[in-house]
């Protein structure tokens, strides 16, 4: 009684087959082509390009100088010439919220590159090396994610002082461990593959494995990884400013405006629910991208 | 599994000790001298010198951090710069009240994470469903302290029926015996108090656990589904068994284990979402407390709090590997042979 | 007459069209009887047998037909009713031994389960049942295995666990679905073995679902051959092997290797593929992939015709068609 499937073990290696062969540009847009069929994303992209639009052409459409601050226009309600109000400095918020678009942006962006960068390279090592080397990156990972993230980036702050580019080290420098994970990972499944292990035998040199071979195929994940991480630093940059160590006065920033109002809370709680939307609109953004980049990733997910 | 948990105990050490390298490298290497800050702009080149030597900054770095680590080992963490009572002390007033604010947060966050996670896999693709992800993905998005302050804002100022902050009403302040009002004043029978209590616990819980709901809910939707959609699961309805059972016995126990590691991380990240919660709420707690003491350098202090969380974080997450061989029988059996 | 089915259709309600998983199938099962339903994945055999035990998921219907079991239409009872002749009267074992017992419960309490389900016992009664069930199926010191977990036990095991747990209330009716599929070729053997003895033991009904025309041979009575969603050929075993008739059943018997062959010709593939169910090709669904496919085999669907018992649908056997459904 012998068993008999005629054409299933065939397409199950070839199907194998097809996977390996798979080039990574093409991974790339596949995931590109699904992701266009998903409403939620492509919602998030547009989003994200009308925020970097703000960000970059705001100064032409803000309607008042941000920065200009007039006492006798102080905590104006939301009314037809202050679309959002005043804030306790006479400060137009409309205009505050347009150049904190430019502030968000520009921290969360540098600050995921900082710590994509350094993850990358770390994870990479790790991964690739193994050995000690592997030991004593990834236990150092360990101990800073044992330390909550936003207190770390609290003390940070307190050590470097205010200011843009500090936030965007405090902020990069917390979520290295993340990405030196996830890199480090992919790279262990990625690294026993038969064509590293060709491209070794071969006599390929160890960093033109890693950047030719190896890191094309732990790129879609780094980019959702990314693409999440950025509504993260977002978030951080707001929680940083609100606790008065984000940027230096009278720059615009977010959470710096909600921690500013918070004493205004009863009597003009408007100042608080503009910046509030403002954060939450990007973060939200970045996520629907960031799911919807992942389901492309994963056709599992995607059924779901 | 005794002889694991040892193990992972003892793995405690080193990370302890790189944590402590952590934080010291940042408070006293890459921070501004404390002495200005303590003793105000005007002080004398002198009396800062004394004041330096008196808190033993005047030794080498190694020296300070020998003598820290050599405090930390005995119990002694030191004396703030400012009130200049043990560091010990000085946590430990006000731990319960974070922990408090954590569990409560946690239980309302697995309570309903599970329960929407659980019922939006189920009727997957109904307004439910929709409605519980869309939830899911505010809640993921809003800022923390943001949300606290819309809390605040609808229940303490507009429809007044909730507290705006604190942990109790000062006349209620029930004698501090273990720090945890909840349990202090239900153990005196104070019901007026535990119910003020309760009340001003509702909305940080809320503000803080939020986050972390959504993040279970996505979990328990997605682990659930994938649960669905087992042999076992076919097995179960094959046997007769109930849908209500095979939901909640068969799916549900089998979702739960991955859920259950995301809510011991949960549990950890929300010791640092303390820090934000704790300052819109003004909750004396140590998120707070640590936030100022950043501010104003009281460097034995920070080093003190963080140690202590850095500690309870990976024994929390001893604890989720534990629960995790627990409810899978898996994990055990390989435990065993290996 | 224990299970009559009369005129089934199961349909799938995809994105881009209806399948037709079950397309208005007929057949009878005796008491005692073992009927084999034999083809490739994706005729319709797993469809049809879930769709007796009520279990076809989203987006899958049954849409049309009755199903008799003594006497009653199980399509018309309410879930309920459903849910307790399930693992009672009739039970089912499925082709993944592996997954098919959840991980996180004892052998035992899952027996278990499936007997207080259906019957008045005390926990200690069934707990009794259920290792004298683990003991008929030949798991030695069952008392023992019966605390296992399911991933402490071998596949084959872990089948006979999975038909200890079908047969614990007695049932009238065994669905198996590939049950020896996923084993090795010895423990398939000793499986089949224990459905024979178990039929002979209970004189319950055994509905085998199988590709494989080896497991056919050793243990069915009766053998229905299944193609896109409908019967193609239905005789008594030994009818079938010998007197083959169907270009479809003949191209499964040629394909399986026999030792006695000693000529040196490769063995026999059916050419091409199972179609696309959402394209299916006009007229017999088997015309693309026949040997001895004619014109009228493009055009019409032939009809299941009946001789002296052994039915076949193919126009070398008679002319009568079948009025095509419209495929919408």
């Amino acid at each position: 009684m012998t068993q008999k499937k005629a054409d299933q073990p065939q397409t199950e290696s070839s199907l194998q087959a097809a996977v390996v062969l798979e080039k990574p540009e093409s991974q790339l847009k596949e995931m590109w082509e699904s992701l266009c069929e998903d409403k939620a994303a492509i919602t998030g992209l547009i989003v994200i390009g009308f925020l970097a639009l703000l960000a970059i052409f705001g100064p032409l459409i803000m309607p008042y100088d941000p920065n200009l601050s007039d006492m006798t226009k102080s905590f104006i309600q939301p009314n037809a010439e202050h679309w959002f109000g005043t804030d306790q400095l006479g400060r137009d918020i409309f205009s505050r919220i347009i150049a904190g678009t430019r502030i968000s942006l520009t921290v969360g962006l540098s600050a995921v590159a900082l710590s994509l960068t350094v993850g990358v390279v770390l994870g990479s090592v790790a991964g690739y090396q193994g050995g000690k080397t592997d030991t004593i990156i990834m236990r150092f990972m360990d101990m800073m994610l044992a330390i909550p993230s936003i207190l770390l980036a609290i003390a940070f702050m307190a050590a470097l002082g205010k200011g843009i580019d500090k936030a965007v080290i405090a902020i990069g420098l917390v979520s290295i461990p993340e990405y030196a994970r996830i890199v480090r990972g992919c790279i262990l499944s990625v690294k026993e593959n038969d064509y590293v292990q060709a491209a070794r035998v071969i006599g390929n040199k160890n960093s033109r494995i890693i950047f030719k071979h190896i890191l094309p195929n732990v790129l879609s994940s780094i980019v959702v990884r990314a693409t999440l991480g950025i509504s993260t630093a977002v978030l951080d940059t707001a929680a940083l400013g609100f606790l008065g160590l984000g940027v230096q006065p009278p720059a615009a920033e977010w959470g710096d405006m909600l921690g500013r109002a918070r004493g205004f809370i009863f009597t003009a709680p408007y100042t608080l629910v503009f910046p509030g939307i403002a954060i939450t609109l990007t973060v939200l953004a970045f996520n629907l991208l960031g799911d919807g980049l992942r389901d492309a990733l994963d056709p599992k997910s995607r059924k779901n | 599994m005794f002889k694991y948990i040892v193990k992972r105990i003892l793995m405690l050490i080193p990370v302890l000790l790189g944590v402590s390298v952590i934080v010291f490298l940042i408070m006293r290497v890459f921070s501004p001298d404390p002495a200005p800050i303590v003793l105000g702009q005007h002080a004398t080149v002198e009396a800062a010198n004394a004041w330096r030597a008196a808190n033993g900054l005047d030794a080498p770095l190694y020296i300070q951090f020998f003598n820290f680590i050599k405090g930390a080992v005995t119990g002694d963490l030191g004396t703030s710069y400012y009130t200049k009572t043990p560091v010990t002390q000085e946590i430990f007033s006000r731990f319960p009240a974070t922990i408090e604010l954590a569990i409560a947060a946690i239980i309302f966050a697995s309570l309903f994470g599970i329960i929407i996670g659980v019922i939006s896999a189920v009727k997957k693709n109904s307004f439910f469903d929709h409605a519980g992800m869309v939830l899911a993905l505010i809640g993921v998005s809003m800022p923390i302290f943001w949300l606290g302050i819309l809390l605040i804002i609808l229940f303490a100022g507009v429809w007044h029926i909730l507290p705006s902050g604190g942990r109790i009403d000062p006349l209620l302040q029930p004698m501090a015996a273990s720090g945890f009002y909840l349990f202090d004043t239900l153990a005196i029978g104070d019901t007026e108090a535990f119910v003020d209590v309760l009340r001003h616990l509702i909305l940080p819980a809320l503000a803080l656990g939020m986050y972390s709901m959504a993040i279970i809910t996505r979990m328990t939707r997605s682990s659930m589904l994938e649960t669905l959609n087992q042999d076992y699961i076919r097995t179960a309805r094959a046997k007769g068994v109930s849908e209500g059972k095979v939901i909640t016995h068969h799916a549900l126990r089998n979702a739960m284990i991955p859920v259950t590691t995301v809510i011991g991380l949960q549990l950890g990240s929300l010791l640092g979402g303390a820090v934000l919660t704790e300052t819109v709420f003004s909750w004396p707690g140590i998120g707070n407390y640590t936030v100022e003491c950043i501010l104003k350098s009281d460097f034995p202090v920070v080093q003190g709090v963080v140690l202590l969380i850095a500690c309870i974080f990976v024994l929390i997450n001893l604890v989720v590997d534990v629960v995790y061989a627990f409810i899978d029988p898996r994990i055990k059996f390989s435990k065993k042979e290996g | 007459m224990l299970l009559e089915v009369n005129h089934l259709k199961t349909k799938f309600q995809l994105k881009h069209g209806t399948v037709n998983a079950v397309d208005d199938i007929s057949f009878s099962l005796n008491k005692g009887e073992i009927l084999a339903i034999v083809g490739e994945s994706g005729s319709g055999k797993s469809v049809t047998s879930l769709s007796v035990m009520g279990l076809v998921q989203e987006p899958g219907r049954v849409t049309e037909g009755e199903i008799l079991f003594k006497g009653e239409d199980l399509l018309k009872k309410s879930k309920s009713e459903m849910q307790a002749i399930r693992g009672d009267q009739i039970s089912m074992i499925f082709q993944e031994p592996m997954t098919s017992l959840n991980p996180v419960y004892r052998i035992k309490d899952q027996i278990m389960e499936s007997i207080m389900t259906h019957m008045k016992l005390s926990k200690k009664e069934a707990w009794e049942r259920a290792v004298h069930m683990l003991d008929i199926v030949g798991i030695p010191s069952p008392a023992e295995r019966a605390k296992d977990y399911p991933h402490q036990m071998s596949g084959g095991m872990r089948q006979r666990v999975m038909t200890a747990m079908a047969l614990s209330c007695r049932p009238e009716l065994l669905i198996a679905d590939e049950p020896t599929t996923a084993l090795d070729v010895t423990i398939q053997a000793q499986i089949l073995d224990l459905l024979y003895h178990m039929r002979e033991k209970f004189n319950m009904a055994v509905l085998l679902i199988t590709h494989d025309l080896g497991v056919v041979s050793e243990a069915a009575d009766r053998v229905i051959v299944m193609y896109c969603g409908k019967i193609v050929e239905e005789a008594d075993v030994k009818t079938l092997f010998e007197e083959t008739m169907h270009p479809y059943t003949l191209g499964l018997l040629r394909s399986i290797p026999r030792l006695e062959d000693e000529s040196s010709e490769p063995l026999y593939m059916i050419k091409g593929m199972v179609p696309n169910p959402l394209k299916m090709p006009s007229g017999c669904a088997f015309s693309d992939r026949c040997d001895r496919c004619m014109d009228c085999c493009r055009e019409k669907m032939p009809a299941l015709v009946e001789r002296d018992g052994h039915k076949v649908r193919c126009f070398l056997y008679g002319t009568e068609t079948e009025e095509a459904e419209n495929h919408e």
